[in-house]
């Protein structure tokens, strides 16, 4: 028994009063009739929206780091850890001149995520060493084609000039290990700069 | 031709044509829709003789319920080719002759019959009240014979729906 | 004004009327529905979403019409037809009001005063029927044949309760005119003071006859997916639905016409309002008195869940119909009682 509120349900010969239906039909469209002045359940949609959750898992977003290249290092280990396969990417190797644009030698050439497969779990999110990857509030929108719905970096990556902001995504456990600077993603340019590497 | 004439013509025509579609369509869905026009022809019929009270109960009882029985049951028998019965040449002739002799007595009562020249009768004979009068005076009997004999029929169908669902 | 013309004129207003009524029943059913499901229902279209009823009727427009191959394409058109034709034929007894007087001529707010109207009533209503019976079978579906013969033997049954009850209200007040009964009810009390019984039994039958839940077995979803209309599109399916708000609003009609006074309303004769604006002021509270009883109709739907088939056969049969010829002996007892017979 999972609950207290179990009743023995007993056949009994119906009296009288319950064989003429009508008290009962009363006392029901007395229920419904009291329903017509209660408060509504429903969100108006467009001109109001349903508070999200802190953590609502929706459309992921790849990460740039502050200068603004992008953080992603081609790993592989979100597609392994995507438990719907919805993850592919093709790696290549980081030119001449590009440091502003790939934070790592490494990077993904391109890197798709087939929207109609990916089942809003976040173990890429969690699997990701770079802090790349991170599923936002926004919604899906949908479309009329199928194939649309393979996003391809140009809708994953972050413009540069319109950050998304992954606060929330970001729990306090995952800011004290950004602290931690003995690992080489976690130091931004400046720290560079400032800090050569040395080894550990 | 007045108004009346006209109406007169055209439901005679509407109660022969679709009397004679019962007997002549194949599709046994299509006799009784038309056996239904036919009533309300008939009906119509007894609107124009003033008779409002029949014409309704006309409408009621056979439109409305008897032949909604009919189609009822119709429509629950798969009329499909191979369910039709072996028509025998005997039964062909059987049915003409049948047919033949019940032609020969109407026309033959129809030909005797000496049709009254239309006499005014009160414009009110139709209407419920007179007829509710006149049948509970003058056709007191038929009237309550008539009705233990629907009693009769109504517990006989009973008693064979019973009897079946017994064994 | 030629009384023809007014008869003309009152018939397209009496049809118009049904027709916008019947439209705004959709909105409102819808409505109804959601407010008694915590829910807000259509509000999109128009200001309080009234214009929705007319987007519902563009679209029923637009829609493909299909026929299926292997129906019967004559009779699948005649049954809607049918079923509109005698959900619309109804209103013509009906006393919509009191007489309106022009200069010296004086019209009645009623298209024909028939003295056999309850007959006429009845005998529109037991048609019916056939408009669901045809279009059902016409359709060649098991699930459409299935939802016509459980819409005939359901009418039929509770035809003859429904009868019964009209006919100890015809016994109480004499008469089978609808005018004469809304007549009787001014200068009396209303007709459900002496026919309580009556009533409950006019009014279940009503739910059955116009296959409104609980009795909507005809086209119940759960199991005939949607009964005698599931191969029905477009204008025609449209023609079914539409019907049987028209059959919901002429019943209550009749219910108030019958038992509630009709356009009568308490005090009307001590208000001191002139022949013509009493007559309006009447018609008004005529159909105040529908729309409550649609209203009912409606919440009704809401609240109770549908009857098994041989429940319904059961109350129909065994429970309304012995009630019924009960409510006719006890009438005749009263009356014999009071001397009136």
């Amino acid at each position: 028994m999972l609950t207290n509120r179990s009743k023995q349900v007993v056949k009994k010969e119906m009296t009288i009063m319950e064989k003429a239906y009508l008290p009962a039909i009363f006392s029901g469209m007395l229920i419904t009739f009291k329903h017509i002045f209660m408060k509504k359940a429903t969100v108006r949609y467009p001109e109001q929206v349903r508070e999200f959750a802190p953590v609502y898992r929706g459309q992921h977003v790849l990460k740039r780091d502050e200068a603004g290249a992008e953080r992603c290092t081609a790993c592989g280990l979100c597609a392994v850890a995507c438990p719907a396969e919805a993850i592919t990417m093709v790696a290549d190797e980081r030119k001449k001149g590009e440091e502003n644009l790939y934070r790592e030698e490494k990077y993904a050439s391109t890197y798709e995520i087939n929207m109609l497969r990916c089942i809003f779990c976040g173990l890429c999110e969690e699997a990701c060493p770079k802090e790349a990857i991170f599923l936002t509030d926004r919604i899906v929108p949908s479309t009329f084609e199928r194939n649309e719905f393979v996003y391809g970096k140009d809708k994953l990556v972050e413009p540069i000039d319109q950050r998304v902001d992954v606060t929330k995504r970001q729990t306090p456990a995952v800011l004290e290990f950004k602290k931690d600077k003995k690992h080489k993603h976690n130091r931004t340019f400046l720290d560079k700069v400032l800090k050569p590497s040395n080894k550990h | 031709m007045s108004l009346t004439q006209y109406i007169f013509w055209f439901l005679s025509f509407l109660a022969l044509m679709s009397s004679l579609m019962v007997v002549f369509t194949k599709n046994a869905v299509y006799s009784v829709l038309s056996l239904i026009i036919t009533f309300f022809a008939i009906a119509g019929h007894y609107l124009l003789l003033n008779a409002q009270f029949l014409a309704a109960v006309h409408i009621i009882v056979y439109a409305g319920a008897i032949m909604v029985l009919f189609l009822y049951v119709i429509m629950m028998l798969n009329q499909n080719k191979d369910a039709e019965p072996n028509k025998h040449p005997y039964l062909m002739i059987i049915s003409v002759i049948a047919g033949g002799l019940l032609m020969l007595t109407l026309v033959g009562t129809i030909k005797g019959a000496e049709l009254p020249g239309s006499t005014i009768v009160d414009a009110q004979v139709g209407t419920i009240e007179k007829l509710g009068q006149v049948l509970f005076t003058d056709f007191l009997l038929p009237f309550e014979v008539s009705s233990i004999l629907f009693l009769a029929a109504m517990v006989g169908a009973v008693y064979l729906s019973k009897n079946k669902l017994q064994s | 004004m030629d009384p023809l013309l007014f008869k003309a004129i009152l018939v397209v207003a009496v049809f118009g009327i049904t027709l916008i009524v019947a439209l705004y029943s959709t909105f409102g059913e819808r409505k109804i529905a959601a407010v008694m499901q915590d829910r807000v229902g259509p509000n999109r279209a128009g200001p309080f979403g009234l214009l929705q009823p007319l987007a519902d009727g563009i679209k029923m427009f637009m829609k493909q019409e299909l026929i299926p191959s292997v129906s019967n394409k004559w009779l699948f058109i005649v049954g809607p037809c049918i079923a509109m034709l005698t959900a619309c034929m109804t209103g013509v007894v009906i006393p919509w009001g009191g007489s309106l007087t022009f200069g010296d001529q004086v019209f009645e707010l009623q298209i024909a005063d028939l003295n056999i109207g309850i007959l006429y009533l009845f005998g529109v209503v037991s048609l019916g029927v056939y408009g669901i019976m045809i279009g059902g079978w016409a359709s060649n579906n098991k699930f459409s044949l299935i939802g016509a013969i459980r819409a005939s033997s359901q009418m039929i049954s509770y035809e003859i309760a429904m009868g019964m009850a009209i006919i100890a209200l015809v016994m109480s007040t004499g008469t089978l005119s609808l005018k004469e009964i809304v007549m009787q009810q001014d200068a009396g009390l209303a007709n459900i003071v002496y026919q309580p019984l009556g009533f409950l039994i006019f009014l279940v039958c009503a739910f059955a006859e116009t296959n409104r839940a609980p009795f909507d077995l005809p086209e119940c979803e759960t199991e005939l997916i949607g009964g005698y209309h599931t191969e029905y599109s477009s204008l025609k399916l449209g023609f079914y639905l539409f019907a049987e708000y028209i059959n919901m609003f002429i019943s209550s009609a009749v219910i108030v016409s019958f038992y509630f006074g009709g356009y009568n309303f308490p005090f009307q004769h001590e208000l001191g309002l002139d022949g013509n604006l009493l007559t309006i002021v009447q018609t008004l509270v005529f159909f105040g008195k529908i729309f409550c009883f649609v209203f009912f109709f409606m919440w009704v739907r809401w609240t109770i869940p549908r009857f098994r088939y041989d429940q319904l056969m059961h109350l129909g049969w065994k429970v309304l119909l012995p009630l019924a010829l009960f409510n006719i002996f006890a009438t005749g007892m009263v009356m014999w009682g009071m001397g009136k017979l």
